[in-house]
């Protein structure tokens, strides 16, 4: 049986090793656009952007060892181009590489800010190549601008204030992160930025990024106002990488063009499966809500368990995971579990911060800034579909003054 | 079976305790602690999928 997974990053590797461990000793082709072997994202934007961080980015694994000792053949810095679900084959280039079960794990791409192609100084942070670049300019003592108060955004802003730069982060929105996470703990993120020293401009979107020669000068905002810049790192979201699977029948949402898969990852193509990033699947802890997540541990659960799946479908058991996800800003750690999509948010904690999400009477989610002890102790609560009043006395606070 | 942690990696992210609650935990200073060193065979698989589950790879087994 012929396994190849496309997209050599955390899920497609972890699909890789998955598939060795499950005793799956046939052919496995890993695909990957990049000319990099599979190498962890999180770092990127926290220590990699320090001084004093590390000089590269390493891989999780050698070319040797994945090619040796996991027998995997690499395609790397070559995108797929097409995939005939009929004939089951993916093209790469001018080959084409026959498939019996296929793991699409290609991610998902930063949006390009219109007209900005080219302009030295502007940049995205998905890929190590991003990530030298806007290490090189914090080097030589840039003026930043990050357009978009998004997680990963707030976190080049932290490594810029830390080696003492001018930061700004601009947000069309009146709160960052209130979609994401609600607007209390928007609210702490956005005092977040400015205890430190970043200036924050919220409700007010990006007219253009002004360049000359062919780098860039600044930001010009809609009020008129011009930020001079020597770096701009442009965070405004990233969408899935599919746009290899149009017309192959391969089922995509119509929001985004993520793909749709059932809670098992299976896409209802035969043999196709599809895991992180790329991904939407429907969790059952969750009432069944459709979920694309951007966090690690879910590509390398996801990741895992479609290699799994799509070697032995009779095996496949649905997954119910309780999302997760941190971030590092300005030396404080803020953890994530659960689903934000909820009832009532009630914060908890006002000292370092905790916040409650309810959903009817259950918790289903738990923001945290630097309570590392307690997070996974909400985790396990909300994946046992926890009761709501004793969430808030594990937590410390009554119920009685809770349901007030 | 004997789990390994190499402290000095572990960034106190808390997924080898959300696995396996029995053998991790992460304390204020924000890093593990392993709460039985050496668990039973029978333990294995919950002990691997925390080993699995950890962002900075800083959990191994040894035997
Ligand atoms: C800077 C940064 C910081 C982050 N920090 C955190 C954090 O603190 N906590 C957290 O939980 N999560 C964090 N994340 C998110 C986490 O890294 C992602 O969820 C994870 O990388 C997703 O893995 P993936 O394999 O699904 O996709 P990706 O890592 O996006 O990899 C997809 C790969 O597929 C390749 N590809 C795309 N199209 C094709 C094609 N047609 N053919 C072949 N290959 C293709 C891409 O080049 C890419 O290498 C961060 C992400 C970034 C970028
Ligand atoms: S998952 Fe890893 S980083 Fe997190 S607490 Fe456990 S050992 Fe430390």
């Amino acid at each position: 049986m012929d396994l190849v997974v496309v997209g050599a990053s955390l899920a497609g590797l972890r699909a890789v090793e998955s598939a060795r461990r499950a005793g799956h000793t046939g052919p496995i082709t890993l695909i990957g656009a990049e000319p990099h072997l599979p190498y962890d994202r999180p770092p990127l934007s926290k220590a990699f952007l320090c001084a004093g961080g590390p000089a590269q980015v390493r891989p999780f694994r050698g070319e040797a060892e994945l090619r040796d000792e996991l027998g995997v053949r690499l395609l790397l810095g070559t995108p797929a181009q097409t995939l005939d679900t009929v004939a089951c084959e993916v093209s790469v280039g001018d080959q084409a590489v026959p498939y019996d079960a296929l793991i699409i794990a290609t991610g998902a791409s930063p949006r390009p800010f219109p007209g900005t192609s080219g302009i030295a100084g502007v940049h995205q942070l998905r890929t190590s190549d991003d990530a030298v670049a806007i290490r090189s300019a914090l080097d030589g003592g840039a003026r930043t601008v990050v357009v978009g108060a998004g997680f990963i955004g707030s976190e080049v802003a932290s490594a810029a204030r830390a080696r003492g730069h001018e930061v700004t982060v601009v947000e069309a929105a009146s709160l960052p992160l209130s979609r994401s996470i609600g607007v209390d703990a928007g609210t702490v993120c956005a005092d977040l930025h400015r205890a430190n020293g970043t200036d924050l401009r919220l409700g007010v979107g990006v007219a253009a990024i002004e360049s000359s020669d062919g780098r860039v000068t600044g930001v010009r905002l809609d009020d008129g106002t011009v930020l001079a810049a020597d770096l701009v790192v442009v965070g405004t979201g990233v969408a899935p990488a599919t746009g290899w699977l149009r017309g192959s029948g391969v089922p995509l949402h119509e929001r985004d063009g993520g793909v749709l898969c059932d809670e098992t990852l299976w896409t209802g193509v035969p043999g196709v499966y599809a895991a992180g990033d790329v991904a939407h699947v429907p969790n059952p802890l969750f009432d069944g809500d459709l979920m694309r997540l951007e966090h690690w541990t879910s590509a390398a659960e996801q990741g895992a368990a479609a290699a799994r799946h799509a070697l032995d479908p009779a095996s496949a058991r649905g997954l119910a995971p309780v999302p997760y996800f941190w971030s590092d800003w300005y030396g404080h750690r803020i953890q994530f579990v659960g689903t934000p999509d909820c009832d009532e948010v009630q914060v908890v904690d006002t000292d370092t911060f905790t916040a409650l999400y309810r959903r009817g009477d259950r918790i289903v989610g738990a923001l945290t800034v630097d309570r590392p002890r307690e997070v996974m102790k909400f985790r396990k609560r909300i994946a046992e579909r926890g009761d709501w009043s004793e969430a808030l006395a594990f937590a410390g606070v009554s119920a009685r003054e809770g349901a007030a | 079976m004997r789990i390994v942690a190499d402290r000095a990696r572990c960034e106190g992210l808390g997924m080898c305790e959300a696995m396996a609650p029995d053998f991790f935990e992460v304390g204020d200073d924000g890093t593990v602690t392993i709460l039985d060193e050496t668990p039973g065979e029978e333990h294995r698989a919950a002990v691997l999928a925390a080993v699995d589950a950890c962002p900075v790879l800083a959990l191994s087994l040894d035997g």
